[in-house]
């Protein structure tokens, strides 16, 4: 009966976890939050070479569509269901509008893992190129006010 | 009492299914054993349940199965727990033993291969089959121990693993160095495993679909022992080759299948998996909110 201890304590823990969120008046936060500008300094990190790298599908006229449903499947969670950012930082931020396709492909790639985004290497390459379609097609929309450093300034 | 550990078991299981946490559809990897160097993601829960269905001869085939709770604590680490069961044929069916296995990622860029730290503990009895990783002299007789006796033998180990994966034009070829401590005085115990996994098409496609290429991935593993400190080698061991493939629905479910062959005499004839697994983003966050005291 001991070794059945433990899996009553774990079960007992997420039966009161999963009760306790059901809940009323405790739905998940949809506000963006203000972020700490300095992630977006990640994108300046990205090297030469890659931040040069032209996005292959640009001119795919499927690719925005195919990078939306990839952003809601794989990204909505941390950057908000309008890449407004919520755990995450905000896409639409002019940081990220105006980066590089390559520099954005980087940070995908490599993620930024000290800080909480995973690397996305997973993704197959042209599934990366089709979010950054995606996100470089959502447009500006300011929220931090601090431009990133070039890559030559820092 | 047996009847009640499952139907608690089951209703456990269920309850995690069914909160309300909001879904994720994750990217998984078609893999059973091996690992690759993706970690779940930050404050995602992913609960898995598996099946082994394995032939035995001159004894009773038999049915393990494990659940898995697969936590993302930060980006670079993430943190498993699992239990453990089987059902051997005409014998009992059983509670086997629980798992905690840790995985880190020791470097901050991808690279082109990418190593990954794996620490894991298990409690367990002697009757455990899950077959989840195959070391040492892991033969087929091994498992020929009726259940009464062999649950009476308990184990403590300590597992640690070298993941290298890299990941080339949508393939993913991944090697996974074992070395297994069983605490009881035993010497250490080496084993491997190598996958290579593929989706079955690179590009998205624009439309939500459950039978896009790109939501399945197909791949091969291959694992077994390479005995231990004191005979290293492939002597009196266990081999075993397995084509995989991982279907990732829509709905947030992931379905894995497996069809294992044993490539000597030592090994089982045949090991045939399934698991279906579903992730819970954010489950870390609304923990958090659940036990913060309101302002």
């Amino acid at each position: 009966m001991k070794a059945w201890l433990p899996v009553l304590g774990v079960s007992a823990l997420l039966l009161v976890t999963s009760l306790a969120l059901g809940l009323p008046g405790s739905p998940p936060s949809q506000q963006p939050q203000k972020k700490d500008p300095s992630i977006y300094w990640e994108l300046a990190k990205a090297p030469e070479k890659a931040r040069l790298r032209v996005n292959p599908l640009a001119q795919d006229p499927g690719a925005v569509a195919a990078g939306q449903l990839l952003f809601q499947r794989h990204c909505s969670e941390c950057h908000g269901e309008t890449a407004d950012g919520k755990k995450g930082p905000s896409l639409r931020a002019e940081e990220v509008q105006n980066a590089t396709p390559g520099a954005i492909f980087w940070i995908l790639t490599n993620g930024v893992v000290r800080r909480g985004m995973p690397v996305w290497s997973r993704l197959p390459e042209p599934q990366r190129w089709q979010l950054i379609a995606y996100i470089k097609s959502l447009g500006s929309k300011p929220a931090s006010g601090k431009p990133y450093p070039a890559a030559s300034e820092k | 009492m047996l009847i009640l550990r499952c139907a608690l078991a089951a209703l456990c299981f269920c309850a995690t299914l069914l909160w309300p946490i909001q879904l994720a559809r994750g990217q998984e990897s078609p893999y059973i054993v091996a690992y690759d160097h993706y970690l779940e993601e930050p404050g995602s829960l992913d609960v898995e349940y598996f099946s082994t269905f394995a032939t035995q001869r001159a004894g009773n085939d038999f049915h393990a199965f494990w659940t898995e709770l697969e936590y993302g604590v930060t980006a670079w680490w993430t943190t498993e727990f699992y239990l453990d069961g089987q059902t051997t044929f005409d014998q009992s069916t059983i509670f086997t033993g629980l798992r905690w296995e840790n995985r880190v990622r020791p470097l901050k860029h991808e690279h082109f291969i990418n190593p990954i730290l794996y620490f894991e503990y298990e409690k367990k009895s002697g009757a455990d089959k899950i077959l989840k990783e195959v070391e040492g002299h892991d033969v087929e007789s091994d498992f020929l121990t009726p259940n009464a006796l062999a649950r009476q033998e308990h184990i403590h180990e300590v597992e640690l693993k070298l993941i290298l994966s890299s990941t080339l034009k949508g393939w993913n070829f991944t090697q996974n160095t074992i070395a297994a401590k069983n605490l009881s005085n035993n010497p250490w115990e080496f084993g491997y495993a190598l996958g290579a996994s593929r989706p079955l098409a690179l590009k998205a496609s624009g439309t939500r679909c459950n039978f896009c290429r790109e939501n399945l991935f197909a791949g091969v593993e291959m694992y077994g022992g390479l005995g231990d400190r004191y005979h290293f080698g492939l002597k009196d061991t266990s081999h075993y080759l397995a084509p995989v493939l991982s279907w990732n629905l829509s709905s947030g479910w992931t379905v894995r299948v497996s069809q294992g062959f044993g490539l000597n005499d030592n090994s089982h004839k045949f090991l045939t998996r399934w698991g279906v697994s579903r992730e819970f983003s954010g489950f870390g966050e609304l923990v958090s909110r659940t036990f913060r005291r309101q302002p």
